[in-house]
């Protein structure tokens, strides 16, 4: 019983929770300011879903162009984000990418190099200049390598397949938290007074995606559950481009790189259907032939760019069109050719793990035919609400860095700015949330025990169930319920109907029951999981039911246009009474900052 | 599982301990793992036997102007009564031993090659493998109960691999000089079967060489900035390329070293007639 | 087009356990670790796995598949006969957790005791001016994606857990390879990847360059070019005597070095 359970015990100043790019940079300068500082993750280290990312990091370095600089890096990410980013975000990673880029290469990352022996930088859509500093295609595995491998040589303490299922809290303040070992199921108390979530996305929440099992929201469904504020969720990027065949890899993300690198979208009817969806906002920079398009690859300074390369919303939305039109490809998607346009040699050397993947996992040889693809769930543009110099959210003592933290991307986020954003506001986070810890002095919150016997008995709440409803089955009725309700183009009707599922399932999910022991148990895992999943599907369906306008990654049928009401606000969400039964949230419209005039300057033309 | 945090038990090593899954079976590969050391084991066997054998007989290795590989450079004096009846001076030749001399000279010969193709880092993995099982397949257990590897005499020596590289470039050398040498008949130059055979024994030879590790660390393996040394990075990436396809060669040159031998050897006892090109 | 698929998968934990055969329903283009899942949702909620992006790329859901080492969701079902019972155990080399599930802890212990990327007094501090030829062989070896398939294939501690203590494996092979040929590294650690990593331990025989996801020629471009570096340093008087090879920071530096302890304040 547990209450009978003696519990692990530690105590750290700062606990760090996910161990990705932003999880393990945070840890990095909360060690480094003195903190004694935890890493928590929940798989084994160095497999978070920041290996995944496969394109670069977007950083203003100026190898390739000098004319590049952090103003339109700035600017650039303010125009993805359909200007709902808080400008202060973008601005401290538009100025900090730089020096967080040549941090990793200090620690050991080898970028590819240009000729003259500096980063190599890459182009990708929505940037104006060739800005992504990558490793072939497979940049996230660096970061999470020269990062991991940092944190480990300095002797940051690591614990690894441990999940945390709640944040405890002494009055108002942060005081620690709980968590249990996916190994044997007993769990684990640790007292801090300042906590960093770092928990990545909510993907796993959609049936086609391209998140891994661990995108489950956690990270943003305990902030709701410990007081902190969500912003911009019902922002979801859908990737353009995921696998669309064999089933067993739906959704799996091919790079945007395949564009940045000469590939272009075709209908079943071999036509370069972009060029029919360049928007207004866009126009400028976009060609509208495609003998400019082409050129563009060989003389970027005379030629506007491909349309193929413009941000992710544009494109998901436009492929999402031909499919409906009924011009997509065999499996439901649109084809991606790179074969007809570069020579074998060319792609196996920029695009090595494309090849690879679509060689082992659908028997397709990228240099002789076209991929299919269509759009997958990809990230989550909004999060919890943070201060954007600290990352401190509104409990005193949490902090969220990286994909669970909101406000950086607005509507919609560029390819390449997510790693970026990881060590940026990781670092951020890690020193401030140390400064926190160290500034408090004796006057340390306590961990209450009530609370702790508490959130273990209610985790253990499905080994008591008789065999009434199955977390698989259940998780996978969620799936399609976001997947056809609250997917790339919403409506009214459909997001209400969401709702009620979501609730009818919330309602099931108190029943829920695993069979076997504590022991490494996945069943039990997944019901943990499903309690946080559901709390995040229902904000995002929330706040993409209040937001009646389409704008970045939130597209409404009903309401096809962008408003300029909703210009200047977002919706922020807070979970009014704890309770698993029936969470209920209370969301705001709260007016966006406005930037400071030298700014908003940069940003006039954007409009 | 922490990674950096250890419990009581576990510091003294860092890492738990603990029993493995119950499984006995040595393996549970159902393809035919066994088929390819077998058949290494096969040939090497076949190749030792045959060459020992041939080392042993010490007669039948020289059939004008043909040397065996196995007997070059021709240590004893029946090279030079051999070669007598002919105008041709063979430089190779060595009068060092007289017919005092009882063993085969092929035995001190064969050192050399012996050795190189013994510390290849080829045939290391082919012997260990098919001859030593450790392992005999990967996954399948090997029945030694100890293992120390390469970490202790006698095995380290390995690490002396390119000394006989250096020997083998001169072997190879001094085969290349019999090579031509088995263009020149005693009425002139001319062409045979068995020109032919000592060529390309020697072509095949210098490929087996210039695949192999050592070489490629020697050439610009060793360097730590390729940048700076754009021609030694050329020959590199060409010896990289060789190195790529050392296993094929090594074992090409093996076979035909011994087909070598047995072509000279039946030459010279008369039990084929050297065809003539010209 | 589904249909029946046939496997045994071992389940137990420390104390023990056995093969045990399920039947689940797969559908073409499926891989290994989808017909695991598909057992798991349907027929067995608690067995457990080890996975994570399910694309190749994180190296989570090594297990053998028929006794050879394999990612499980990049091993197609197509590759199997029809009709055939595919086999599914755990890792052997390490302890197991339970099912599928192992304790691979040794390898991040030997990662600790990497002494890291150290760079050097002409360039102490990035950007590092660096060249794509000087980069490229470290960058094959940081591929890897610590799947930890070639440290389980191993027969050097596959075959003898004694060996555990004297022997990083091949993936701290590459990586120590991947550090001695970094073009701005200052650190030699050629003595301590052959007397303390147990480098000399290796016979070659390859099994983890056939096992290795990645297809990274662990030993051709790591192992063979580190003993050859070894060689230069230890066991070539030649080189030793006429190279002068400057050792930069030798063995000295690396005395001092303890993992985690240099560091922090």
């Amino acid at each position: 019983m547990p209450s009978e359970e003696t519990f692990e015990h530690h105590d750290y100043d700062v606990v760090v929770v996910g161990a990705g790019g932003a999880g393990l940079r945070a840890a990095i300068a909360a060690y480094e300011a003195g903190a004694r500082t935890a890493l928590i993750c929940r798989s084994l280290l160095g497999k978070a879903h920041t290996v995944m990312a496969e394109g670069g990091i977007a950083a203003a370095l100026g190898n390739l162009w000098p004319e590049d600089n952090w103003q339109v890096h700035f600017r650039d990410t303010m125009r993805g984000g359909k200007l709902l980013n808080h400008w202060r975000m973008a601005e401290l990673h538009a100025k900090e990418a730089p020096e967080r880029v040549y941090e990793l290469e200090q620690w050991g990352a080898l970028f590819d190099r240009t000729p003259a022996g500096k980063i190599s930088q890459r182009d990708f859509g929505g940037h104006r200049y060739a800005r992504l500093a990558h490793v072939g295609d497979r940049t996230g595995l660096e970061m999470i390598r020269a990062l991991q491998q940092r944190a480990v040589s300095i002797g940051i303490d690591v614990f690894m397949e441990l999940t945390v299922t709640d944040l405890l809290k002494d009055g108002e303040r942060i005081s620690g938290l709980l968590a249990y070992w996916r190994e044997s199921g007993r769990f684990v108390v640790f007292q801090a007074p300042a906590v960093v979530l770092a928990t990545g996305g909510i993907g796993k929440s959609w049936k086609v995606t391209s998140n891994s099992w661990e995108c489950t929201g956690d990270g943003h469904a305990m902030a709701m559950r410990a007081g902190a504020t969500l912003v911009n969720m019902e922002f979801v990027q859908f990737h353009p481009t995921g696998m669309v065949w064999p089933l067993s890899v739906r959704g799996l993300l091919v790079t945007e790189s395949v564009r940045g690198d000469g590939g272009v979208l075709r209908n079943s009817e071999n036509k370069r259907f972009m060029f029919d969806y360049i928007p207004e906002f866009f126009k400028a920079e976009t060609a509208d032939n495609i003998e400019e398009a082409d050129r563009w690859y060989e003389d970027k300074r005379n030629n506007r760019r491909p349309p193929e390369l413009l941000p992710r919303d544009e494109v998901a939305r436009a492929i999402n069109s031909e499919i409906k039109a009924g011009r997509g490809s065999p499996h439901g998607g649109v084809f991606l050719d790179i074969a007809s346009r570069r020579t074998p040699e060319f792609i196996q050397r920029r695009l090595p793990s494309m090849y690879h993947q679509f060689k082992e996992l659908a028997d397709v040889d990228i240099t002789k035919e076209p991929m299919e693809i269509g759009p997958t769930c990809h990230y989550a543009m909004g999060g919890v609400e943070v201060d954007p110099d600290t990352q401190a959210s509104r409990v005193p003592g949490l902090y969220a860095a990286g994909e669970v933290a909101g406000g950086m991307h607005g509507a919609n986020r560029l390819g390449g700015n997510s790693l970026s954003d990881l060590i940026v506001f990781g670092k951020r986070a890690g020193e401030y949330a140390a400064a926190y810890a160290k500034g408090l002095g004796t006057d340390r919150p306590q961990v209450a025990t009530s609370d702790v016997t508490q959130a273990t008995q209610d985790a253990l709440a499905p080994f008591r169930g008789e065999a009434e409803e199955n977390p698989y089955a259940l998780h996978q009725e969620l799936q399609e319920t976001m997947q056809s309700l609250v997917g790339i183009i919403r409506v009214e009707d459909e997001l209400r109907q969401a709702l009620e599922n979501i609730a009818a399932l919330r309602e099931r999910a108190t029943r829920l029951t695993v069979e076997g022991n504590r022991q490494y148990n996945p069943g039990w895992h997944l019901a943990l999981d499903l309690r946080n999943m559901l709390l995040v599907s229902e904000a995002v369906a929330t706040a993409a039911l209040e937001r009646q306008e389409s704008r970045g990654g939130h597209t409404r049928d009903d309401f096809p246009t962008t408003d300029p009401y909703w210009a200047k606000h977002n919706v922020v969400l807070a979970l009014k009474q704890e309770g698993r039964q029936a969470p209920e949230l209370e969301m705001k419209r709260q007016a966006l900052p406005e930037p400071p005039p030298e700014l908003a300057e940069l940003l006039e033309d954007a409009h | 599982m922490t990674a950096t945090t250890a419990s009581p038990e576990q510091q003294e090593q860092g890492w738990r301990s603990g029993p493995r899954a119950a499984i006995q079976a040595r393996t549970l590969r159902k393809d035919r793992w066994w088929a390819e050391p077998t058949i290494t084991g096969v040939v090497l066997v076949s190749f030792i036997a045959y060459s020992t054998w041939a080392a042993f007989k010490n007669a039948d290795y020289y059939a004008h102007p043909y040397l065996s590989p196995f007997y070059s450079p021709c240590l004893a004096t029946i090279c030079e009564s051999a070669r007598a009846g002919s105008q041709v001076v063979h430089a190779p030749t060595v009068g060092l031993f007289g017919p005092w001399w009882v063993i085969s000279p092929a035995i001190i010969v064969l050192i050399v090659p012996l050795g190189f193709r013994m510390s290849c880092y080829y045939y290391r993995k082919a012997y260990y493998r098919a001859l030593w099982q450790s392992p005999p397949a990967c996954a399948v257990a090997e029945p030694h109960k100890r293992y120390r590897g390469e970490s202790r005499f006698p095995l380290i020596l390995h690490n002396a691999h390119r000394y006989f590289f250096y020997l083998g470039l001169l072997f190879n050398g001094i085969l290349t000089w019999d090579a031509i040498e088995g263009f020149h008949f005693s009425n002139g130059w001319g062409m045979g079967f068995g020109s032919l055979m000592l060529t390309v024994n020697a072509i095949l030879l210098w490929t087996y060489s210039l695949s192999c590790h050592s070489c490629r660390h020697i050439v610009g393996g060793r360097l730590k900035h390729f940048s700076r040394h754009p021609l030694r990075f050329k020959a590199w990436g060409f010896v990289s390329k060789l190195n790529a396809h050392h296993m094929r060669f090594a074992w090409v040159s093996l076979i035909f070293v011994a087909l070598t031998d047995l072509y000279v050897r039946l030459v010279a006892s008369g039990w084929v007639h050297d065809p003539r090109f010209f | 087009m589904s249909y029946d698929l046939k496997l045994r998968i071992w389940r137990g934990d420390a104390n023990g356990g056995q093969l045990r055969d399920y039947v689940v329903q797969a559908e073409e283009g499926q891989v290994v670790l989808d017909a695991v899942h598909r057992t798991q949702a349907t027929q067995a909620n608690d067995l457990a796995v080890r996975w994570n992006c399910k694309a190749g790329k994180c190296g989570s859901c090594s297990a053998e598949v028929n006794g050879m080492p394999r990612l499980m969701c990049m091993t197609r079902l197509s590759t199997f006969e029809p009709g055939e019972t595919i086999t599914i155990t755990p890792l052997r080399t390490f302890p197991v957790i339970r099912d599928l599930v192992t304790d691979v802890s040794f390898n991040y212990e030997r990662a600790r005791q990497v002494p890291p990327f150290t760079p050097t007094a002409k360039q102490p501090k990035a950007p590092f001016t660096m060249f794509q030829a000087d980069v490229e062989r470290s960058q094959e070896f940081r591929k890897c994606i610590e799947c930890w398939l070639c440290q389980n294939t191993c027969h050097v501690v596959r075959d003898h857990e004694e060996n555990k203590a004297a022997f990083a494996g091949p993936r701290f092979f590459i990586r120590y390879a991947e550090l001695d040929m970094h073009p701005n590294d200052a650190l030699d650690r050629k003595d301590y990847v052959q007397d303390e990593q147990g480098l000399g331990y290796c016979n070659i025989t390859k099994c983890c360059t056939e096992v290795c996801p990645e297809h990274i020629k662990i030993t051709d471009n790591a192992i063979i070019p580190m003993k050859e570096r070894v060689a230069d340093v230890k066991y070539d008087p030649l080189v030793r005597f006429l190279g002068r090879r400057s050792r930069r920071n030798g063995p000295e530096s690396l005395k001092d070095w303890a993992p985690g302890a240099h560091h922090h304040a």
